[in-house]
């Protein structure tokens, strides 16, 4: 069954996703960019499969090219819900 | 670092370099999955063989053409997710190029190149989360050098070969490494009623290979030794190509 989509638990899970990843939780915000977190595009393609483990929300290639921030990722997710 | 909890897969193997492979591959100590399509006793056979010599060999049906069965072959089961793919699964139906129809174009390059991206497209994401995984392609000498008569099959296997050097360097940063053999004439019922007479007198060696040469340089591509190759093609064709 997967998790609601409520905003506070895309960011529990997306946070705890890149924590898994190597960021330093102190770093995460919602304003941090996945440039300075040190997300690359392999990191973002495993952080779209945690998202659709526990979502169910799919995200593809061309969903996530433009994305900068945390908030954005976030923010992506509980659209791609509705 | 240790080799993470996982299985081998390996495509077409209930015979030829395909069986060969997996029993090679079990030797090293990975569960092997046997896949077939059609050849459900030629893999029984195999798996017993893994079995009789104490490695773990599960036998799984899917014919690779076939998106939904490639997915389903690359699900975790209880022998683990897959960390080391063997994408040896393949046909030729040869003809002059202005001779090929469509459906002998389409096939080839379905079972040939296509089922090798979907593979390791379900293979990677497991491998990333695991920080390691073993693709070995098999491809031909024919991808390499001209071989009339061929032009899909040469065109799936050269298409392997730019498919493999791509995704080698996409996942390096992973542990994962992908790498390609290219076979020259081996004894196979792929090359039934090829092999013999005047032919393997233009091999160097003066010989056909076997599926178990072919196999041993797949089992050294997929070992823990073999970390730093990736994105190369290993020719095995008793000096054909040199």
């Amino acid at each position: 069954m997967p998790t609601d989509v409520s905003t506070d638990n895309v960011e529990k899970v997306i946070y705890d996703g890149l924590v898994e990843l190597g960021t330093e939780r102190d770093e995460l915000s919602r304003e941090a960019t996945l440039e300075d977190l040190d997300i690359d595009s392999l990191d973002l393609v495993e952080l779209a499969q945690i998202v659709e483990d526990e979502f169910g929300v799919e995200l593809k290639g061309d969903d996530v090219k433009d994305v900068k921030t945390v908030g954005e990722v976030i923010d992506l997710v509980v659209s791609k819900a509705g | 670092m240790a080799r993470p909890e996982g299985c081998a897969l390996v495509t077409g193997s209930s015979r030829g370099i395909g069986a060969a492979t997996a029993v090679a591959l079990a030797g090293d100590g990975w569960p092997v999955r046997v896949n077939y399509r059609s050849d459900e006793d030629g893999a029984r056979e195999v798996a017993a063989k893994i079995e009789a010599q104490g490695g773990s060999a599960t036998v799984v049906q899917g014919d690779v053409a076939d998106p939904a069965a490639v997915k389903s072959l690359l699900e975790p089961g209880e022998d683990g997710p897959v960390l080391c793919l063997v994408n040896n699964a393949g046909l030729r139906l040869d003809g002059l190029s202005p001779q090929i129809e469509d459906e002998q174009w389409q096939r080839v390059i379905d079972v040939n190149l296509s089922a090798t991206f979907r593979a390791t497209r379900e293979a990677l994401t497991p491998m990333l989360r695991a920080r390691f995984g073993r693709i070995v392609n098999v491809a031909s000498v024919v991808g390499l050098h001209a071989n009339a008569g061929q032009a899909n099959y040469a065109a799936s296997k050269a298409g392997v070969i730019g498919f493999t050097k791509t995704v080698a360097v996409e996942v390096a940063r992973r542990g994962i490494t992908v790498n390609a053999v290219a076979p020259g004439l081996i004894e196979t019922a792929l090359t039934e009623g090829i092999v013999g007479g005047e032919l393997e007198k233009g091999i160097p060696a003066r010989r056909v290979g076997s599926p178990e040469e072919v196999a041993a340089c797949i089992r050294f591509l997929a070992s823990e030794e073999a970390s730093y190759v990736t994105g190369t093609t290993l020719t095995v064709d008793g000096g054909l190509s040199a």
